[in-house]
């Protein structure tokens, strides 16, 4: 069915244009003079400015390996991460822990761990999909190299960032 | 003599055309960059100063960086595109922008050890005339552009800027054809001169002469301004008119396959016909170079410093007339392709029409 769309009707004045376009150019001439006073301008002046402190409690920055109060690595290499990476950017060598170890249980753990920081697109699949909590997406955002190789975070590396994180699900822990 | 003449001449050439109204042109961009930032609450360009220190200078150095980027990128020509003429189209926009420049009095003169010197290259008796002979021309450039780029953007670009100009070049020389008849002179220094001593055109409240016919004929000349601004808007396809480079339609227009050098030749003969424009509308309408209130248009023998503060007098005013195109193209939509034909034809044309018979009769019953 055939809507017919009511057209509203103009008075002279509006069909001219002239008032709103004299209203229009009034409120852009506002803006310009308060800018030019230095008010109502939201830019931040990044190097010399940071949002750092006002970044958000959800804000994804770059992902890294967390261990628990154990002192444990969280990771058991099980490499959901790896395939749901969009970009690929995981890469997982999984190595089996040896019986003799106290962590024997876990099976698990990454021998090789690395995140291609020019691939990632900082999405947060890997932090969802973890099921024993062990990535997170830090803050840090600024995340700089001057070679491919030095963009791509090791074990060592994403450790170093993530470092300890407390107070999570201790599903091997006998303890508990 | 001659040879004075002739040196003298090519002085004003390089000085006026490269040293006044190039770098107009590129610190006029980097006006609109930063006015438009200010209207929309950003900063703007404001880091580019001098290269090596901390000295931003609110971004002045960014038109000179501009400018080198430009050259040192590289020169792609397409392999799809007719090369001769896409070769030409940048500078057959660029050229006629520049050669308007000629005409535009930017000072009464500089008295040099007693040697006048006239501030306008060629003193054409023309002057109007000659501008829009030689800045349609530019269309010429724009259509082989959107040919020679065989792409379809471009060729959109290029068909809707023929039929644009085309429109908008009747009502611009016809809101002039009034001010010509109240000038009774098309000789631009002349125009300026009468200015000078009447009055500005659209502020005749001092100077010779009866004040009465000068307010009256207000009216068409506010017409006229009108229409010659819009019309100059649409002939320098500045926004809201700029439908042959629209971004959203169009990818870029007419110059969507031109990179480096070539693009910055299109960029700069759009700016360089904003800023003639700016300056023939300030010599028509708004008194050229003479002094507000009518100071020192009763000497003869001018000054040096009286030639050097018209010349000022003149940038200042070209000045608020480039701001006043950079305030529109950011406060106003585009206009559709329709609506902008309908404007041209069926309103501008008539009201330029009917203008031309009213001050024709205002002119006969004052005089």
């Amino acid at each position: 069915m055939a809507i017919v769309v009511k057209r509203p009707k103009l008075t002279f004045g509006e069909k001219i244009y002239l008032s709103s376009i004299a209203k229009g150019m009034l409120i852009t001439m506002g803006h310009f003079w308060r800018a030019l006073l230095g008010k109502g301008t939201v830019t931040m002046q990044y190097p010399e400015e940071k949002w750092d402190e006002n970044l958000p409690e959800y804000y994804r920055g770059a992902p890294a390996l967390v261990t628990d109060e154990q002192d444990r690595e969280r990771c058991v290499a099980c490499q959901l991460c790896e395939f749901i990476c969009p970009p690929r950017a995981i890469t997982i060598l999984p190595e089996e822990i040896p019986s003799e170890d106290e962590w024997a249980k876990v099976e698990k753990r990454p021998r090789k761990f690395e995140i291609d920081m020019s691939r990632c697109i900082y999405c947060g699949f890997c932090q969802e999909v973890c099921p024993e909590q062990a990535i997170f997406l830090r803050k840090d955002y600024a995340i700089t190299g001057t070679s491919r190789a030095e963009m791509v975070h090791d074990k060592d590396k994403l450790y170093e960032i993530g470092g300890v994180r407390e107070g999570l699900v201790n599903k091997w822990n006998e303890l508990k | 003599m001659d040879w004075i003449n002739l040196a003298v001449t090519l002085i004003k050439i390089v000085v006026l055309t490269f040293m006044v109204l190039l770098p107009m042109i590129a610190y006029s961009v980097w006006a609109e960059r930063r006015v438009a930032a200010k209207i929309q609450n950003r900063v703007g360009p404001n880091r580019t100063g001098i290269p090596f220190t901390k000295w931003g200078l609110a971004g002045l150095g960014q038109p000179i960086a501009d400018g080198l980027k430009f050259i040192f990128k590289e020169d792609f020509t397409p392999a799809h595109v007719r090369t001769g003429f896409f070769w030409l189209a940048p500078a057959l926009t660029m050229v006629p922008a520049l050669m308007t420049c000629a005409v535009i009095p930017f000072g009464s003169e500089l008295n040099i050890a007693g040697y006048k010197i006239p501030l306008v290259i060629a003193n054409l008796n023309v002057g109007p005339l000659f501008i829009f002979a030689i800045a349609s021309l530019s269309v010429y450039g724009i259509v082989l552009a959107g040919w020679a780029s065989n792409s379809k953007y471009s060729f959109l670009g290029g068909v809707r800027s023929t039929s644009q100009m085309i429109s908008y070049e009747i009502s611009l020389g016809l809101s002039i054809v009034p001010i010509v008849m109240i000038f009774g002179e098309l000789n631009l220094t002349e125009i300026v001169k009468w200015q000078d001593s009447n009055g500005w055109l659209l502020l005749p409240f001092w100077g010779e002469g009866p004040l009465l016919p000068k307010v009256i004929l207000l009216v068409p000349v506010l017409i006229s301004f009108l229409i010659f601004t819009v019309s100059m808007f649409a002939e320098t396809n500045r926004l809201p008119f700029d439908l042959p480079e629209c971004e959203t339609e169009l990818v870029a227009g007419y110059h969507t396959e031109y990179s480096s050098m070539k693009f910055a030749l299109f960029f700069l003969g759009e700016y360089a016909a904003m800023i003639i424009g700016s300056g023939l509308a300030v010599t028509l309408f708004l008194g050229g170079w003479s002094l507000p209130g009518g100071i020192g248009s009763d000497l003869v023998d001018k000054p040096l410093w009286l030639g050097i503060a018209h010349f000022f007098c003149f940038l200042i005013k070209m000045i608020g007339f480039i701001l006043l195109f950079i305030w529109v193209r950011w406060s106003l939509p585009r206009f559709r392709y329709d609506q902008l034909m309908r404007l041209g034809w069926v309103f501008f044309f008539e009201i330029a029409l009917a203008n031309v018979l009213l001050t024709a009769l205002i002119l006969i019953y004052f005089k």
